[in-house]
């Protein structure tokens, strides 16, 4: 539905975003991560027709942002980072407003707008000036703004940032209540809100694409070699090594101090191993041919937290 | 034009959600007031000419102030981003909060009319060269708008933009002053250039239409610079 091509963004001599290229499935709700200045809100702000692209193009549908950029944004319902709305207006006079911008008929908006009021829990403050909202209810009326038109494809820029937990979970289960049927895109830096949200995800860093799949597929490619935990009592670090290590596909071998507690005795190694198969069986029966005691044995699970450090620390 | 119509409407009803609205009113009525009658008397004739001679130098105070925050409070805000995220063009946006500034302006003269109605009723007032003034007003009006939009464009800061916009307008309302300055050959030049030399000429009721051109072209240079302005930030 949504096709980046050899998107480029320079800002002077500044390379913002630098040939990225994805797609997004219709009903997709797509993750875009990254550390702060990877170029998030830059995609993003390309993808609406906000910045123009210094190369390549974005095509929605049949319709590519340079030529049909109105079209486009007809389509699209964009709620910028820290939704910066009118503050001077009340928030049913803005949503009316929109509501006309949005070509959206009088019998229609009043319906509408009570719609939107329920959907995003805003009935209560439609008639407070937006300047004297809380960061929430200002969050909302901005989700309320991007979804007038009943878009087809919905952007947006970090819409949980600098809110309390509580709102988070409140805004998450919109956005999952309407990416039923929507295409979202969710920019963030937020990593459960990944976990909790998104369907795919692709991981920016310096304006580059660092990689682009499922959580899933995330977690088994991120690197190749996955890390096995042991702890054992009545063995020494260098009778482990040439146990443990004469198992093939173990790379190294190395004892995990951050784990060793005051006055504990037992020896706790890490194993990185190469993860084309599961070493555990074969680990157990190696110990299990000496006279140590097994006290702890686990694969550790790759955290999206620790791929994405790795994949925007290494560059 | 919907769209355009959209935008004067928001545009024109915020004006008035603020109090700077009122205190720019207030303030230009004080003025105008003062400046008119504290003169009218001593003259002793029914017209409005020393009124409308004050206007374009009190405009190109009064106006500037009233543009200054259409682009540059969007701009610091960030409310810009949100409204070129909907479907409308630039083009939209700027005519749209143009014709707001226009109108607002146009609100703010309706108390005038108190005084050639007042002087009616103590002498024979010509209705001809107020008519004409009220019509130059506006032209005035709309060309210090268009400069006002284009200095607002330019920064997010809405008292430098309302600085830019007061040093063109009043460098506009005072060229034709200061022609002894330059050589013979200029003179024709700079005299076009005033926009009070024109304004003028439309107060005491003669309606050119070479003034008219002048007011236009002056607008359209100024929206036409807003325009490439905001262009340029995307």
């Amino acid at each position: 539905m949504i096709y980046v091509e050899n998107l480029t963004k320079y800002f002077g001599d500044f390379c913002a975003v630098d040939q990225i290229n994805f797609d997004i499935q219709k009903g997709e709700i797509l993750g875009l991560l990254g550390p702060n200045g990877a170029g998030k809100t830059t995609t993003l702000r390309m993808l609406t027709g906000f910045l123009k692209p210094t190369s390549g193009t974005v095509r929605v549908k049949d319709y590519t942002i340079d030529e049909h950029s109105l079209e486009i944004k007809a389509l699209l319902g964009y709620l910028p980072e820290s939704a910066p709305l009118y503050h001077d207006m009340l928030a049913f006079d803005y949503l009316s407003y929109v509501a006309n911008i949005r070509k959206i008929e009088k019998d229609e908006k009043t319906r509408r707008l009570r719609q939107l009021g329920d959907l995003c829990g805003i009935n209560e403050v439609m008639h407070k000036p937006i300047s004297q909202l809380s960061k929430g209810y200002k969050q909302r009326v901005g989700l309320a703004h991007a979804m007038m038109n009943d878009p087809e494809i919905l952007v947006l820029d970090e819409p949980t940032s600098g809110l309390d937990p509580n709102q988070i979970v409140e805004i998450r289960d919109i956005i999952k209540e309407i990416g039923k049927t929507k295409t979202i895109i969710i920019s963030t830096h937020i990593l459960p809100e990944v976990e909790a949200t998104c369907d795919r995800v692709v991981i920016l860093n310096q304006g580059k694409i660092a990689a682009d799949g499922t959580t899933e597929t995330l977690r088994q490619g991120a690197r190749g070699e996955s890390v096995i935990n042991v702890s054992i009592s009545g063995a020494n670090l260098e009778s482990v090594k040439t146990e443990l290590g004469s198992i093939e596909q173990v790379l190294a071998i190395e004892e995990a101090l951050d784990r060793k507690a005051e006055d504990d005795t037992a020896l706790h190694v890490r194993l990185s191993c190469t993860s084309a198969s599961d070493l555990r069986a074969d680990i157990y029966r190696k110990i299990k041919q000496t006279d140590w005691i097994l006290l702890e044995f686990y694969q550790e699970v790759q955290s999206l937290e620790n791929i994405f450090r790795q994949l925007t620390k290494e560059n | 034009m919907r769209q355009v119509k959209n935008i004067f409407w928001k545009e024109f009803m915020t004006y008035f959600l603020s109090p700077i609205a009122y205190i720019v009113i207030s303030i230009f009525l004080l003025i105008t007031g003062w400046f008119f009658f504290m003169v009218f008397f001593l003259y002793n004739q029914a017209d409005l000419r020393d009124f409308f001679g004050l206007l374009p130098i009190i405009f190109s105070f009064v106006v500037p102030a009233v543009t200054m925050r259409l682009f540059s409070e969007e701009l610091n805000v960030g409310s810009y981003e949100i409204l070129l995220t909907l479907p409308v063009t630039s083009r939209d946006v700027i005519l749209g909060k143009f014709l707001a500034s226009v109108a607002f302006i146009s609100a703010m003269l309706i108390p005038t009319l108190a005084y050639p109605i007042t002087i009616s009723f103590i002498g024979q007032l010509d209705w001809g060269p107020v008519a004409g003034g009220y019509i130059g007003a506006i032209l005035l009006a709309a060309a210090f708008s268009a400069i006002g939009l284009f200095a607002s464009s330019l920064t997010r800061n809405q008292i430098i933009a309302f600085i830019i916009g007061l040093a063109i307008c009043f460098a506009l309302t005072l060229i034709d002053k200061m022609l002894f300055f330059l050589p013979q050959s200029l003179l024709g030049i700079f005299e076009y250039l005033g926009a009070d030399f024109h304004f003028q000429n439309i107060s005491k009721g003669i309606i050119d239409i070479r003034d008219i051109l002048y007011f236009l072209s002056v607008s359209f240079v100024g929206l036409y610079g807003a325009h490439l302005a905001m262009e340029g930030k995307s």
